[in-house]
């Protein structure tokens, strides 16, 4: 197929993905705001929040202070944020537009939907209820996208294209909304395993919809490294770092097979990946810092990005003229 | 003379003083039994089906919604076999005429020299390209894709109101108007026997498989060449890929290496044999064409010459659709086919012309004064609508640059009944059938109807308000 065609496939998969992260962070973030307020003291949430979106820094350019009505129209609807919900909904679709015909009409639909929705209504943010019903109408959105390609595709390079931009963004999400816990400086006096530790943890499960796996898989109460273990470690959770990684070594090899056997840095960064995570215990994570690995996580997320670009999406090997 | 018929009588296509035109029977009775209320609810089921699918057209210079509908009107136009056949025979004879014309301007010139067509218009038009001389496309094909825009007047008047020999556009809309009658008016169709399109993608891959470069080897590799989703038609350009089932290609996707043209693909280079190209000539090639161009390919035009790629439509069409030589075909299908054209022209003044130019200065509010390279109905006058400052602005234009205009008596384009806010009302219409040619003329039923929205409106460009009609052939 067209590089610029596998190029558009993964980017809109990846912005799709990222728009619906950035909803289930700021449903974190937010829901961890009123619960730090419930029990009286005062968090700083949104700084994590911007943090885990990858946002921060940009967001400072544009704004002096961290207010709640600052990160949420910031990450909401922000045209100068490229990682803002309406920004990402927006590339999605223009990369959908560019390479129609390697879309199922579905697939089309669903985005083409979206964006127009999205032009009809202006989301309103103004109150909690109204944030939560649009960051609802946000996931339902992409999971109806991810249903719809994984439904429609034929299982050739265009889908495997796409799967590896839901799962390399997905991953990089999951890293970012657990590495939340790490900004989230718990104020002076409380206990670490006190009730806001809890309710902060709690959160961040319910963020990426695993509270219910976790206690499925663990039947006990929440334990930090339980739950690290859940969304790093563990095969079975879809959204932990080990099940995305594998996700993505696994189609880089099909991709490589159905080209004929050539292969590349991006395979071989995938396949270390994934053995790291494959084999890893979370006990051997702990003690040299939960943060730097999921940094390095992250860092090494970016660079297996860089790598397919390079290999598939670039129209490599055309650079004769 | 057809100044004074259209002031005369107004033809329509459903109801003549006598009754109800035979093809139109059933579509008749349907109108006379739906409520009001059923019909605009479909219009508005068209306009929905029609964003969701995202079938959108660009308008350049425009505030507003970038993406904008073309308005579709669910009373189908309807043509009965006899009339389609005789359609028919015309259109394919005019594209014979008009790829011999091609044929012949780039090799021997015979028509010029024989003095049926002056020299000048050719080779002074810019629509002339001399890099095409002496080069012979595969199969002889240049115009392998042609819009006819056919425009009626009575019962059995069809004229040819102009030819477009570059790159059509608007057999998406004509495909896409009968999938949503098939949705949005199941019954109605079926009640008719309606002459199937849809099998236009596949003839159009047939017809440009068939012009392979002769080297080719093999099942050649046909893509379609767009200027990008910015481009007013990229709807169309992505639906035709899509149907024939080729890849979409942008300019930035194929590079020319020892005259072979690639597309960079996820398994490296691949060579591409005909390129079906939806850019103008002027942006193909910046080593030849307008170097400024970012849309075309370098090299480009050398792999053709070399006989490594074919296009499609061959560059250097612009000369047999222009409206300066549009008066002229008539004598191109006397002199090449020995044949009488089957479809007139519109009678047409060539304001160059002395004598032409002081006619239509005379009787400028009963004429159309067209640009002779003008399209999509920008700088034109129509002199029954126009006030008498726009006529005189406008012959003093005259006077200054005669030979940059034509001029045409105001046709009485025939109405067809048509959705409007007060109702089902006549609006003038005409019709852009597709003309393929590879090895041999192909035809599908039909065409694109345009319908001028406006009452008493006699424009039907879609960058001027005008919408669109599904439009039926009966089958005998």
């Amino acid at each position: 197929m067209l590089s610029r065609t596998a190029d558009s496939l993964f980017w809109l998969a990846r912005y799709t993905e990222r728009a619906e992260n950035v909803a289930r962070i700021l449903s974190a973030g937010h829901r961890m705001a009123s619960l730090t307020r419930s029990v009286g003291s005062a968090g700083n949430e949104w700084e994590s929040t911007l943090a885990a979106t990858g946002c921060a820094e940009s967001y400072r350019v544009r704004h002096a202070e961290i207010t709640s009505e600052g990160v949420i129209d910031f990450l909401v609807r922000d045209p100068e944020n490229p990682s803002s919900i309406l920004s990402c909904l927006e590339t999605a679709r223009r990369n959908a537009r560019a390479v129609r015909t390697a879309l199922t009409v579905d697939m089309w639909e669903s985005l083409n939907e979206t964006w127009l929705q999205l032009r009809s209504f202006e989301p309103k943010t103004d109150s909690g209820d109204q944030l939560s019903s649009f960051l609802e109408w946000v996931k339902q959105r992409s999971l109806l996208f991810n249903g719809a390609y994984a439904n429609t595709m034929l299982r050739n390079d265009a889908f495997y294209f796409t799967q590896l931009g839901t799962y390399l963004e997905r991953a990089d999400n999951t890293a970012r909304i657990l590495d939340v816990k790490y900004h989230v400086l718990l104020p002076q006096g409380d206990r670490v395993g006190g009730p806001l530790d809890y309710l902060q943890w709690e959160s961040i499960l319910r963020g990426v919809s695993a509270l219910r796996a976790y206690h499925w898989v663990y039947h006990e109460r929440l334990a930090p490294w339980m739950i690290a273990d859940l969304l790093i470690l563990r095969s079975e959770m879809p959204r932990s770092l080990a099940a995305c990684t594998a996700q993505i070594a696994h189609y880089l090899e099909r991709l490589a097979d159905g080209y004929g056997g050539e292969r590349g840095e991006c395979h071989r960064r995938a396949g270390e990946l994934d053995a790291r995570l494959r084999y890893g215990r979370i006990d051997a994570i702990f003690p040299s810092g939960l943060h730097e690995f999921l940094t390095r996580f992250i860092d090494d997320g970016c660079a297996l990005g860089r790598d397919i670009s390079e290999f598939y999406l670039l129209g490599r090997a055309a650079c004769g003229c | 003379m057809l100044s004074q018929r259209a002031v005369a009588a107004l033809f329509d296509e459903m109801l003549e003083p006598d009754g109800v035109r035979p093809p139109y029977r059933l579509v008749h009775d349907w109108l006379g039994k739906v409520a009001a209320c059923e019909l605009e609810t479909r219009g508005r089921e068209a306009e929905l089906l029609f964003r969701r699918i995202g079938i959108t057209f660009a308008v350049y210079a425009e505030g507003g919604d970038p993406e904008r509908l073309i308005p579709f009107d669910i009373v189908p136009r309807v043509l009965s076999a006899v009339e389609w056949q005789r359609l028919a025979i015309g259109l394919e004879q005019r594209v014979r005429a008009l790829n011999a014309f091609l044929h012949d301007v780039y090799h021997g010139q015979e028509i010029l020299r024989a003095g049926r067509i002056p020299a000048e218009v050719v080779l002074h038009n810019p629509g002339f390209r001399p890099e095409m001389h002496g080069f012979d496309p595969p199969g002889g094909a240049y115009v392998h894709v042609s819009g006819i825009d056919v425009v009626r007047t009575g019962p059995a008047d069809f004229h040819v109101l102009e030819d477009n020999c570059r790159t059509p556009s608007g057999v998406s809309y004509m495909l896409e108007n009968r999938e949503a009658m098939l949705r949005l008016l199941p019954e109605l169709v079926s009640r008719h026997r309606i002459a199937p399109i849809s099998r236009y993608p596949e003839e159009l891959f047939e017809s440009l498989r068939a012009v392979a470069p002769p080297g080719c080897r093999g099942e050649p590799t046909v893509a379609v060449l767009t200027p990008g989703p910015f481009n007013s038609a990229y709807y169309e350009h992505s639906f035709l890929a899509d149907e024939m089932g080729v890849e979409l290609v942008e300019g930035a996707d194929l590079f020319v290496d020892d005259l072979r043209v690639y597309m960079r693909t996820t398994e490296g280079p691949k060579r591409v044999d005909v390129l079906y190209r939806r850019i103008d000539d002027d942006f193909l090639d910046p080593l030849v064409f307008r170097s400024d161009s970012t849309l075309g390919v370098p090299g480009l035009f050398a792999a053709y010459r070399a006989g490594l790629v074919t296009l499609a439509n061959a560059p250097g069409t612009g000369i047999a659709d222009d409206k300066s030589i549009y008066p002229f075909v008539p004598e191109m299908i006397r002199f090449y086919l020995d044949e009488e054209p089957a479809l007139p022209n519109v009678p047409t003044y060539r304001c160059g012309e002395p004598e032409d130019l002081a006619f239509v200065l005379s009787r400028l509010p009963d004429l159309v004064v067209k640009e002779a390279r003008g399209s999509g109905g920008y700088g034109m006058l129509i002199g029954p609508a126009a006030t008498r400052a726009e006529l005189a602005a406008f012959a003093a234009r005259l006077r200054e640059r005669p030979r940059e205009y034509i001029a045409q008596p105001t046709l009485a384009l025939s109405t067809c009944p048509t959705l409007t806010e007060s109702g089902v009302a006549p609006r003038h219409v005409d019709l852009r059938p597709f003309v393929l040619l590879g090895r041999d003329v192909r035809l599908v039923p039909g065409g694109l109807t345009r319908v001028a929205l406006r009452p008493g409106s006699l424009v039907v460009n879609s960058s001027q308000g005008g919408g669109t009609k599904d439009t039926w052939v009966l089958e005998a």
